[in-house]
């Protein structure tokens, strides 16, 4: 009998090694026939830690465990066991998902390569293997993907700027310094299927004609970390990657570092700048040569992209936001975890329906959608559909998929200001707009909060957010007025604001 | 942990990482892996040996939050700060903590065992809030959890 205890952060977080040792040696106590895998989470994180029991009828869930939960997995009576959940793919949260990029977390052991290939892993590299280059960009540009980063930028067109440029290195950078609160889709695709990543730059290899490829993985995530460098170390003696050099680089803390061009000179070794543009990384990127920058999510639908044809995943979705996105429920929710959808599902499906609203039962006050970057939304705009315009319409972004939610006893106007001071703690220090108007916001809002002047106040960040927006060299700067304008025009009674035309109702 | 600072074992620590393209970052990580914190010895050797000026690594060190000029605690308990966590009460649960110790955030208490920072996001923003101690994740640390995290180690 086989029983999966998932060894990704959170379920190690939760307690999971100590589960997986407990299970090991109850097993052997009765000398039961088990033998315990590890492996990635599924992403239903409220469960976790979610051990799995293999039965004729398929997995069995069995979740939060806790030690004391052990020996009754061997009773006999898996049923009757006080946290099964039943069948783990029966469960609405998953039963509900479109799985294409994250089709094999949960399922398969992280670095097993028999599982990978078992599981469909590189039947997209076997294809590109065999196509042109130029076929391979053209098969990624029908997909319709756009950049998971949060810019949303073609993938396909990207590639193919690179593919055409002449130089005697090409590179594949893959940015996975995911820094927005909120999300922590890179972070499970690496911990639970890495080699669909070191698949995905191999195909971007492939593709432009880059023989080098390096992962920008932060700190903060230490096991990723080293499951990533395994897989790589494995596929590269397997000899899966004849023409491919992967590498794995550690960050050092900086949000801006996930700014694509401050990433190339972290890499470089200097201070994380954000270089101005043009000349855009694709014809002057790392040590000055043509190089792909992507998402961790946009290098890992690839593989599945090459399999399948750009065609199969452009046929989910809406408008054009195409494919699948992983959507990052996090915060204050009761059902928080990683839900892979097709465009189009609205923000209130999300939160309310699949999300099962606020984890404290209270009511759903706001959700920030999009990272520390992104605006708030109210419940009264859970109509807006999960769509690249839809969310840009309402002067929001879907950014790398997060959302968190607060309930009611959140102060809108201590986010607020929370978003100048992380701005401002996070600056890289090269534009005014972004490394002196966070400060000066943070003191504003000060005042705010302390009902100072709070009319003349209120207008004075409304003209900071509009220098920020239009006078910052990146989106730190640029899109810090996000949170900060949309906390103050939706819930103006949080800053003693009574003026504005939406509180006069 | 700090380990005393050694010239030839740092040299060799360094002529690891020079092969690679780039080699700044992996070697900084390395030393203050190594010898806790990056010490004006580290920066001068590193600077002679990439051949770049004392000013430039010091300018990198001095850029990433995760780089130390002065030598941390025993322990070290980095508290996710970030709006998920905050979401669920952590700002306030660290507060609970940091006047418990009397600390500040980035302060080690006075007998050297602990040192508070922040950190922006650990990825366990579905069971918020979390921390790290060492090389330990945490999460759904409740203000009770929190503070007996911290009793492990003080
Ligand atoms: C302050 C800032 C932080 C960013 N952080 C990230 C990040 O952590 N991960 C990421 O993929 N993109 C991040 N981006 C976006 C990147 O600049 C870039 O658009 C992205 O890496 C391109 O890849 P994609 O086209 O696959 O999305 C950030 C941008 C800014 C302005
Ligand atoms: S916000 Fe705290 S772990 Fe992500």
């Amino acid at each position: 009998m086989r029983i999966f205890v998932p060894r990704d952060s959170v379920s190690v977080a939760l307690g999971s090694d100590k589960l997986a040792a407990a299970i090991t040696a109850e097993a052997s106590r009765r000398g039961a026939n088990v033998s315990v895998v590890r492996n990635g989470s599924r992403g239903m994180f409220w469960l976790e830690p979610l051990v799995e029991v293999e039965s004729d009828e398929g997995r069995v869930g069995f979740g939060p465990m806790t030690l004391a939960d052990v020996p009754a997995l061997f009773s006999g009576d898996l049923k009757g066991h006080p946290k099964s959940v039943g069948l783990v793919e029966e469960i609405p949260f998953f039963a509900k998902q479109q799985r294409l990029t994250f089709a094999r977390c949960g399922v398969t052991d992280p670095v097993s390569l028999t599982d990978y290939t078992s599981h469909g892993g590189f039947k997209g590299l076997e294809k590109a293997r065999a196509m042109t280059p130029a076929a391979i960009c053209a098969e990624v540009k029908d997909s319709g993907l756009r950049g998971r980063g949060g810019a949303g930028f073609p993938t396909g067109i990207k590639w193919e700027t690179v593919r055409n440029a002449q130089a005697p290195q090409k590179y594949i950078v893959c940015n996975a310094d995911e820094g927005d609160s909120g999300t922590f889709a890179d972070r499970l695709i690496i911990e639970a299927d890495p080699f669909c990543l070191v698949e995905g730059m191999a195909i971007a290899g492939l593709a432009v004609g880059a023989t080098r490829g390096y992962v920008y993985l932060r700190s903060e995530y230490p096991l990723a970390i080293s499951i990533l460098r395994e897989a790589i170390a494995i596929a590269t003696d397997a000899g899966l990657l004849p023409d491919f050099t992967l590498e794995v680089r550690e960050g050092a803390g900086a949000y801006v570092c996930g700014e694509e061009t401050a990433l190339l000179d972290s890499l470089e070794g200097k201070r994380g700048m954000v270089r101005a543009k043009p000349p855009i990384p694709a014809l002057r990127g790392l040590f000055g040569q043509p190089t792909v920058i992507n998402n961790v999510l946009s290098l890992a639908a690839v593989p599945y992209i090459l399999a399948e044809g750009g065609a199969a995943y452009a046929a989910y979705g809406m408008g054009r936001s195409r494919g699948t996105m992983p959507v990052q429920l996090a915060g204050n929710i009761k059902h928080g975890g990683l839900f892979e959808i097709a465009f189009g599902i609205t923000l209130g499906e999300l939160i309310n329906d699949i999300g099962g609203g606020t984890a404290s039962g209270r009511p759903v006050r706001a959700v920030q959608a999009g990272g520390p970057l992104g605006a708030y939304f109210s419940p009264a705009q859970f109509d807006t559909p999960y769509d690249y315009e839809a969310f840009t319409a309402r002067n929001g972004l879907i950014g790398h998929g997060g959302l968190v939610v607060f309930d009611d006893t959140a102060d809108m106007a201590h986010m607020a200001r929370f978003a100048m001071e992380f701005c401002a703690h996070e600056s890289c220090g090269k534009c005014t707009p972004c490394r002196i108007g966070s400060t000066r916001g943070m003191e504003v809002l000060d005042k705010i909060i302390a009902r100072e002047n709070v009319a003349e106040n209120a207008a004075l960040i409304r003209d900071l957010c509009d220098t920020m927006k239009f006078g910052s060299l990146c989106a730190l700067g640029g899109f810090t007025p996000y949170p900060v304008m949309s906390a103050l025009t939706l819930f103006p009674e949080d800053f003693g604001v009574t003026s504005l035309p939406a509180a006069a109702e | 942990m700090t380990t005393q600072w050694d010239t030839s074992r740092a040299a060799g620590i360094i002529s690891k990482y020079l092969p690679l393209e780039g080699p700044m970052l992996p070697i900084l990580h390395a030393l203050q892996e190594e010898f806790g914190f990056l010490s004006d010895e580290a920066i001068r050797l590193v600077a002679q040996t990439l051949n770049v000026s004392r000013a430039e690594v010091y300018g990198v060190v001095s850029f990433y939050h995760d780089f130390r000029q002065e030598p941390p605690g025993r322990h070290v308990l980095k508290i996710c700060r970030a709006e998920a966590c905050q979401s669920m009460g952590s700002e306030a649960n660290a507060q609970k903590l940091l006047e418990t110790l009397g600390l500040d955030w980035g302060d080690t208490t006075p007998d050297g065992r602990l040192t508070v920072e922040p950190v922006y996001c650990l990825g366990l923003c579905a069971c918020a809030p979390s921390a790290m101690l060492d090389d330990e994740l945490h999460a759904r640390l409740d203000a009770q959890g929190l503070q007996a995290l911290a009793g492990e180690v003080i």
